[in-house]
């Protein structure tokens, strides 16, 4: 079943086409690698679909639902939720408030009751407070939720971040490079886990990576990009044999061979 | 009943504090003159909580402070003069109308100006504290008791150390709460990066709005307890420079921490009246020579602010 519908996705910045009719569809419960040289507009398709960029043309649905232009704020609400390729946490926010700040939409107090400090308050807060100290040991993170989250190792910022777009209630999560400067048994644990929470959640996710270990390791699906345009598309396998996608990484051959 | 108790706990050093005051005031070990300043000083706090919730808490930055706080003082010193009497329940209520004012022109200000980033936002509310000094100047022309620039005159004296300590009470009161909630936690996302909180579903722009719209009742309500004090309003009480006095107290404070903007208000306009007494006659003028070079000694120092992100106790917000 179609989860998510991206047609004809275009965006461009100045003279720039980052994006050109770019086509992307995920199914329910799929894991797709979105792979391509850098500069191949990967990241832009996150914002366009996320909402921090409005496409110049072109259309995206949820579950059939259009999208294109919404608010962030709405589009996850929809049920998307992302991670940044530069970790953007909160990062003078401790590891519980990160996570915390992410329930806010579902929090069933209003300010003045807030300000009242009424029972409703007092029994929301420790709803709350029980269920990101659920999700946090999930992530290990439980022992470290007074701690800043810039104090935090880069391993656990990346799947703080992780956890913080998990506690919005995504359908789909999008990963904008989780396994960057991870060391092989980093990344090993990171696959194992990635795995684990797709179950667990019962999400779909669409991940941006250059490690190929990751990227062949799980995806059920890879969509290759290059010049802001979809090159190519199918299991792991095909895509390692594509001459498309060796072109694009590496360059024609002499004579147009690989 | 627990939230009354609370309630009660909470507000116990305030009404020492007044009771304080007046004990002072009375047995003749403070002059009427320096109860007038520790009032105002509590006005100030009113005010600069009011910029920490907009500045502070959720990063906008505002030049336009001072501006509300003239809004709430014109409304509220206009409303008791012309219909209020002596009334101190009437005082009350314009009180409330001056904060209210305030906050319906800051959010008619904020639905253009708050899709702005945070460098021409302050540009924006420069722009707006200028129209609003020069509406302030000419308000004669259309509203004759406002005095434009000769000042407003005939204003009762009705604020005392109770309303000023009470008002300071729920002040700190309210933004602990606030902040220290969920709502809160959004506005301090928002500061933080405000993108990633609205992938995270916070609504930014409705957020943004609720804390510039808060934090410009609060400087209403300042201003209205200001008129009341001096008795006398003139326009160039609320130019930009005294935006900017607010500023410096929060960010003299630490940007998003109460403790810090409680000891800032006091402290500076302690600070500013002691010197009164302390310089020589003749050499008063050097205040403005010493203050900034104490501002920047302090900020080399401690560039978070006095208290960086340490609160007092009572100010922690407890979630029990």
């Amino acid at each position: 079943m179609r989860i998510l519908e991206g047609r004809g996705l275009a965006k461009r910045f100045g003279g720039i086409k980052a994006l050109n009719g770019v086509d992307l569809q995920l199914n329910k419960g799929e894991l797709v690698g979105l792979i391509g040289p850098n500069g191949s507009g990967k990241t832009t398709v996150f914002n366009v679909i996320t909402g921090i960029y409005r496409p110049d043309r072109g259309t995206i649905s949820i579950e059939g639902m259009p999208i294109a232009g919404l608010p962030p704020n709405r589009i996850n609400r929809l049920g998307i939720a992302r991670t940044f390729q530069n970790i953007r946490l909160f990062r003078n926010l401790s590891v519980i408030d990160n996570v915390r700040t992410a329930y806010h939409p579902h929090v069933r107090y209003g300010p003045v009751s807030a300000v009242c400090r009424t029972e409703r308050f007092f029994e929301g807060e420790k709803e709350l407070h029980a269920k990101v100290m659920e999700l946090l040991s999930l992530f290990s993170l439980q022992d470290r939720s007074g701690e800043l989250a810039k104090n935090l190792p880069y391993g656990d910022q990346r799947r703080l971040e992780i956890a913080r777009a998990l506690a919005t209630e995504p359908k789909i999560l999008l990963l904008d490079e989780p396994a960057a400067g991870m060391n092989p048994t980093e990344v090993g644990k990171l696959m194992e886990f990635l795995l684990e929470i797709r179950e667990k959640f019962r999400l779909t996710v669409l991940i941006i990576e250059h490690q190929m270990r990751l990227v062949m390791g799980i995806c059920e699906r890879v969509v290759v990009m290059d010049f802001g345009e979809v090159i190519a598309g199918g299991t792991p396998e095909e895509i390692r044999n594509e001459p498309r996608v060796i072109e694009a990484y590496l360059g024609k051959g002499p004579s147009g061979e690989n | 009943m627990k939230t009354l108790l609370r309630l009660g706990r909470f507000l116990a050093p305030f009404a020492a504090a007044a009771a304080a005051g007046y004990g002072l005031e009375a047995g003749g070990a403070a002059s009427p003159y320096w109860i007038q300043i520790f009032q105002l000083a509590c006005i100030m706090a009113v005010s600069a909580l009011g910029l920490n919730i907009i500045y502070g808490f959720t990063g906008l930055f505002s030049l336009g402070h001072a501006a509300f706080y003239g809004i709430g003082a014109y409304t509220a010193a206009f409303l008791m003069k012309s219909y209020g009497g002596e009334s101190q329940l009437l005082f009350l209520a314009s009180l409330l109308a001056g904060g209210g004012a305030a906050a319906i022109v800051a959010g008619l200000m904020g639905l253009p100006t708050l899709r702005l980033t945070s460098d021409y936002l302050g540009i924006a509310t420069l722009g707006f504290g200028i129209i609003m000094k020069v509406l302030f100047d000419n308000a004669d022309s259309f509203l004759p008791p406002l005095g434009g620039a000769r000042g407003m005159t005939g204003i009762a004296k009705l604020t005392n150390v109770a309303w000023t300590v009470m008002f300071l009470g729920f002040s700190v009161l309210i933004v602990r709460n606030l902040v220290s909630s969920s709502h809160g936690r959004a506005l301090i996302a928002i500061r933080e990066d405000e993108t990633a909180a609205s992938t995270l579903g916070i609504d930014t722009f409705r957020c943004k709005m609720a804390g510039f719209v808060v934090g410009c009742a609060f400087a209403g309500l300042a201003g209205g307890l200001y008129a009341h004090l001096y008795a006398f309003l003139h326009p160039s009480n609320f130019d930009f420079f005294k935006s900017v006095d607010v500023l410096v107290i929060v960010v003299l404070g630490g940007l998003g921490n109460m403790s810090g903007t409680l000891v800032a208000s006091f402290g500076w306009i302690f600070l500013l009246e002691g010197l009164r007494v302390i310089l020589p006659p003749g050499y008063i003028e050097l205040r403005w020579v010493l203050i900034p070079v104490l501002l920047i000694v302090t900020m080399l120092i401690r560039p978070q602010g006095l208290f960086g992100i340490r609160e007092f106790p009572f100010l922690r917000g407890e979630s029990e």
